[in-house]
């Protein structure tokens, strides 16, 4: 173990773990943004948005988000698309995290019990106001804990960015274990702020799970 | 640049391959995940404290840290240590030890829920600690976390597009190959992109066959 090395490149690290939290947390709003929408079309009553949804889910969890990083980034410009590794990086692994939130957040819908729809229909409501003012806000509490371990792998999954030169934290391991040749440091340097962030990230969610939780 | 997918197939032999090589990976980094899986649960659980400490904290830091940056510590650490294997290895290693910590979870979990008549009913009969796990306990944990185990092989298979990045020729690295002969990014990928998602179509139905044998023989 090199301590010297480590007190001397830490800084790098520290700012490449700031950038993997910013992937972080605009993958995260991305993903919740395509859960919401992705999830409201698998429940909706038009069978046709009710296919694309399914077709988005079926797609993006059937196929390696890495592939999706790189066919928006390096396959992007010829359809016209044209953005920085970070842009497309995020908007990529956003969509892609999106699929596996549709599942989470349509889980949580489809598990509230249908006699509370029933009972909200019978009193009056319309069919958006059960959603919004009865079914919503049951099935919110039930979908922080699954939403938390979909967050958890995204912030790992942020590494895919790596491969497209994104100065994260995968990236930065990787360049300094090729200059030093020190892989273990590099690896426990990185590693220990991912476990970092994902701790902060962890907390954030039993925070939130408690406040909602109905006592 | 439109996009002309008349190229995709002349390169459908170099992608045929690579969706080989993908399927031989995930064979390989599956079988090694399901047995490092049994052997990891049983130390984290019933190991001396001099095995179960190290193997916990491997759990623990191979649970926290993307797979990415586990692969580059396993392919550039054993080069540093003097052992240089074929990138394949060290793929299939890498992925691997990544599941294999994921199924262990799964299997300790399991092992923890077996009936403890079980283990107290094959103890009277005489068999000792470790013919009791070996041939009572374990087959009936693992058994259980089958279901759950196969999602973990369907990730497995995605996630073995990683390897390439440490040059391990597979479907991914054999699209880059047809990329960089064409500049037709796009095009391959996509077609990648569609044999992951036959494989992995494949891969889902297998393993609900799988699911219903193992409901039906309980």
């Amino acid at each position: 173990m090199d301590l010297d090395l480590i007190l001397r490149v830490y800084p790098f690290f520290l700012e490449a773990a700031l950038v993997t939290i910013q992937l972080s947390v605009l993958t995260c709003i991305l993903g919740l943004a395509c859960g919401a929408l992705g999830a409201s079309m698998r429940l909706s009553r038009h069978a046709p948005l009710r296919w694309l949804a399914a077709g988005y889910v079926s797609v993006f969890r059937g196929t390696p988000a890495l592939i999706q990083v790189f066919i928006l980034y390096f396959g992007g410009p010829q359809i016209g698309i044209q953005l920085d590794a970070f842009a497309a990086g995020t908007i990529a692994l956003g969509v892609n995290i999106g699929a596996y939130m549709t599942e989470t957040i349509r889980g949580a819908i489809v598990s509230v019990d249908r006699g509370q729809t029933e009972a909200a229909r019978t009193l009056g409501m319309s069919r958006s106001e059960t959603m919004r003012k009865v079914v919503l806000p049951q099935a919110a509490r039930l979908m922080i804990r699954p939403l938390g371990v979909n967050i958890n792998a995204l912030i790992k999954g942020t590494a895919l960015v790596a491969p497209i030169s994104v100065v994260e934290l995968t990236y930065t391991a990787q360049r300094f274990i090729g200059s030093t040749y020190k892989p273990f440091e590099m690896f426990l340097l990185s590693g220990l702020l991912y476990m970092a962030i994902i701790y902060v990230a962890g907390q954030g969610i039993n925070w939130l799970d408690r406040r909602a939780r109905i006592t | 640049m439109g996009l002309d997918f008349t190229v995709v197939p002349d390169y459908f032999g170099v992608l045929a391959m690579g969706a080989v090589w993908t399927i031989a990976i995930t064979v390989c980094a599956g079988v090694l995940s399901f047995f490092g899986g049994i052997v990891f649960a049983v130390s984290a659980l019933y190991g001396h404290w001099s095995v179960r400490l190290p193997v916990r904290a491997f759990a623990w830091l191979f649970m926290g840290t993307p797979l990415l940056l586990q692969l580059f510590l396993i392919y550039f650490g054993l080069i540093q240590i003097g052992i240089d294997l074929p990138a394949f290895v060290a793929g299939v290693i890498g992925l691997g030890l990544h599941f294999a910590v994921y199924n262990s979870e799964l299997i300790q979990a399991s092992i923890l829920a077996v009936d403890k008549g079980q283990y107290e009913g094959a103890r009277t009969l005489g068999l000792s600690r470790g013919q009791t796990l070996r041939r009572i306990v374990i087959p009936q944990a693992v058994r259980a976390v089958i279901p759950p185990m196969g999602n973990n092989m369907i990730a497995l298979l995605k996630d073995s597009a990683l390897v390439s990045v440490i040059g391990v020729m597979e479907l991914t690295l054999a699209a880059q190959q047809a990329i960089s002969r064409t500049y037709r990014p796009f095009e391959f990928y996509l077609a990648a992109a569609f044999c992951y998602y036959v494989v992995n179509l494949a891969l889902e139905a297998g393993l609900r066959h799988v699911e219903r044998r193992i409901a039906a023989s309980r």
